[in-house]
């Protein structure tokens, strides 16, 4: 593990794999499985209290009157905080829509879904293609490939909320982005600017940590298929499309998915960058919004947000297909 | 964009072009090498202009010669300051980061070295739990968490906001140790024991130097996760500079008037809690990378 690295280490420790698992394999018994059940005991319990615990709790209270909303109901009854009320703060975010007053958080329920929906669609993109772009940029390069990846890491280390400033810093109407495209855009001021404000700053960040997992995938492509592509007189966009996509597609599409979740629960460029005004409100800034002045309604809208994240991955999933267990054990077990 | 794209589909056919060929004048690789230059630029302009921008003077915030001009120190001397809290939030940053880093790392490294090296049915619905947690959503977090230490009277305290950074940090740690674990040469320890070491002294001489690496590798990784994080933080620290790491302080800066945002000093303070990332990134890439693709779960 000395050159704890090169891709050839790696591919090394990977060709040996399958003898090793076998050994060990034949040497596993009752003792492995009670020892590791005493190892991943701590992290286990651990994970359960900072999340599960969490989560449950969100559930129930979700259910309950809210104290800022304890006093006398439609039908003249007091209702005290903490009564079970079912499905009253579910009700508010899905049905309010047009029924709520404008400025009331249950109006901008919808607006925020489609918001969320929207940044993820067109970043996750953005970031696929270029990040595949990218990767076979640096993959073909010899000289300069450790500039480039040391110039790619610098977007992924620089804190998110660090990175929303300087955008908005550079998104200002004097910055730098409208004096270099000539233009006189208010970026921060209407909504599809202030989107593709978000957007810009998102695909910055992200794109280098995409092109650094392709990258991973495209190295692992052994050069001989090449050779004999190139005798059996396939072009170059012949090879790319039947070789390399579908030998890189695993990779690509577990990174697109672990995007597509992230982008999902999107808030610290939001937040900063435009502040959610503009119609760049996503379901995570909204529930924060409501956390002060409604508890119980900001934890049903964090339920919400979370089912939806999980209906999103699961559905995904089945879709792609991808064992993303798989793919990772198998990085982790090769 | 665009360019970009162009020169890669350029670059293509490059394919299988063996390395030895490289040598004459290829036009090819002129397209290449504009390429990674326009990656480089892509990735570091922006960063360039947040430096350029924490030297100018504040009356020439939104100049736009591409190279330092009026240049002053003012604006790192004027984030430590005034109230922006901006020392005590680096401290806080530093103490939030250190403790749940080592609280990762101890209990995170049993975990990954079940995975990696024993035989046990339900690892891989272990492997899932992990995975999910990494992607769980803030959010679904924080607003029970700051009901529920509001009604501990724990918003604005330490604990508050090393608790929940677990959730992320720990998953994290367990996929990527996991993968080095998985990669290490153990039959060395099985040598060791042959040439008559005890299994202290394998542990100790053999084991932890080839594990070292690894190890750093994985406490970087969350250190820079935790040390990134705002969501939580933002709410948890209930505004208190006291406990409020960089992040949360940087956000939340004013200059001297308070309808103007102080952009030069932002940038300013950008910088200083960038550059200490940026050096131990590059000194590290290598490492990182590969603790990045191989347990690759966070960006």
């Amino acid at each position: 593990m000395t050159a704890a690295t090169g891709q050839v280490a790696e591919q090394a420790e990977r060709a040996g794999s399958p003898r090793q698992r076998r050994r060990r394999r034949a040497r596993a018994s009752r003792g492995d499985a009670r020892l590791a059940l005493w190892l991943i005991l701590p992290t286990v319990a651990l994970l359960a209290a900072v999340i599960g615990y969490p989560v449950i709790y969100a559930v129930v209270q979700s259910l309950k009157l809210d104290k800022a909303d304890a006093g006398l109901d439609a039908t003249g009854f007091f209702q005290s905080g903490g009564k079970y009320v079912g499905s009253k703060y579910y009700s508010y975010w899905f049905n309010c829509g047009s029924k709520c007053p404008n400025g009331t958080t249950g109006h901008e329920f919808w607006p925020a879904v489609s918001t969320t929906v929207i940044f993820t669609v067109i970043t996750v993109i953005f970031e696929v293609v270029l990040g595949t772009v990218m990767a076979l940029v640096m993959h073909r390069a010899f000289r300069g490939r450790s500039l480039v990846r040391a110039a790619i890491l610098v977007p992924w280390a620089i804190p998110t909320a660090v990175t929303a400033l300087m955008w908005k810093y550079m998104f200002q109407p004097h910055g730098v982005i409208n004096a270099v495209l000539g233009t006189h855009i208010i970026w921060t001021g209407s909504e599809w600017p202030a989107r593709w404000a978000v957007i810009i700053a998102d695909v910055w960040k992200t794109t280098p940590f995409i092109a650094l997992l392709v990258l991973a995938g495209l190295q692992v492509i052994p050069d001989e298929l090449y050779e004999s592509a190139k005798v059996d007189g396939a072009s170059a966009w012949q090879r790319f499309f039947s070789l390399t996509l579908p030998l890189v597609k695993p990779a690509l599409l577990v990174a697109a998915l672990f995007r597509i979740l992230d982008v999902l629960r999107i808030y610290d460029l939001p937040a900063i960058l435009t502040g959610g005004a503009n119609n760049t409100t996503t379901l995570s800034i909204l529930a924060v919004d409501e956390l002060r002045s409604s508890p119980n309604s900001a934890a049903a809208l964090s339920t919400i947000t979370f089912v939806f994240i999980f209906v999103v991955a699961f559905i995904l999933v089945r879709i792609f297909s991808v064992n993303v267990v798989q793919t990772q054990a198998r990085t982790v077990k090769a | 964009m665009t360019a970009v794209a162009t020169e890669a589909q350029s670059a293509r056919p490059q394919r299988a072009t063996p390395i030895r060929r490289r040598r004459k004048f290829d036009p090819r690789a002129l397209g290449r090498g504009l390429g990674i230059v326009l990656i480089v630029l892509w990735c570091l302009a922006p960063f360039y202009w947040m430096v350029v921008a924490s030297l100018r003077q504040v009356d020439f915030t939104f100049d736009s010669t591409p190279y330092p001009k009026h240049v002053t120190f003012d604006n790192f001397r004027a984030i430590f300051k005034g109230n922006n809290h901006f020392g005590r939030a680096l401290i806080n940053s530093i103490v939030i980061g250190s403790v749940v880093t080592v609280l990762a790392m101890i209990v995170g490294v049993f975990a990954a070295y079940a995975i990696a090296r024993l035989h046990f049915r339900g690892k891989f619905a272990v492997l899932g739990l992990i995975l999910a947690a990494s992607m769980f959503p803030g959010v679904a977090l924080v607003t029970p968490l700051f009901q529920f230490f509001s009604n501990l009277g724990w918003l604005g305290t330490y604990q508050a906001l090393i608790i929940p950074d677990l959730s992320f940090a720990l998953p994290l740690c367990v996929y990527v140790l996991s993968s080095f674990f998985t990669q290490m040469p153990w039959e060395l320890e099985q040598a060791a024991k042959v040439d008559g070491a005890s299994p202290g002294q394998a542990f100790r001489m053999v084991i932890l130097p080839i594990a070292a690496p690894g190890l750093f590798t994985a406490a970087i990784l969350v250190f820079l996760s935790v040390w990134n994080e705002y969501l939580l933080a933002s709410q948890l620290s209930n505004n208190d500079p006291n406990v409020s790491p960089v992040t949360v302080a940087i956000a939340g800066f004013t200059g001297s008037d308070p309808k103007v945002v102080p952009f030069t000093s932002i940038m300013a303070a950008g910088v200083v809690v960038t550059i200490p990332l940026v050096i131990v990134v590059l000194l590290f890439q290598r490492r990182i990378v590969s603790g990045l693709t191989a347990g690759g779960v966070k960006g």
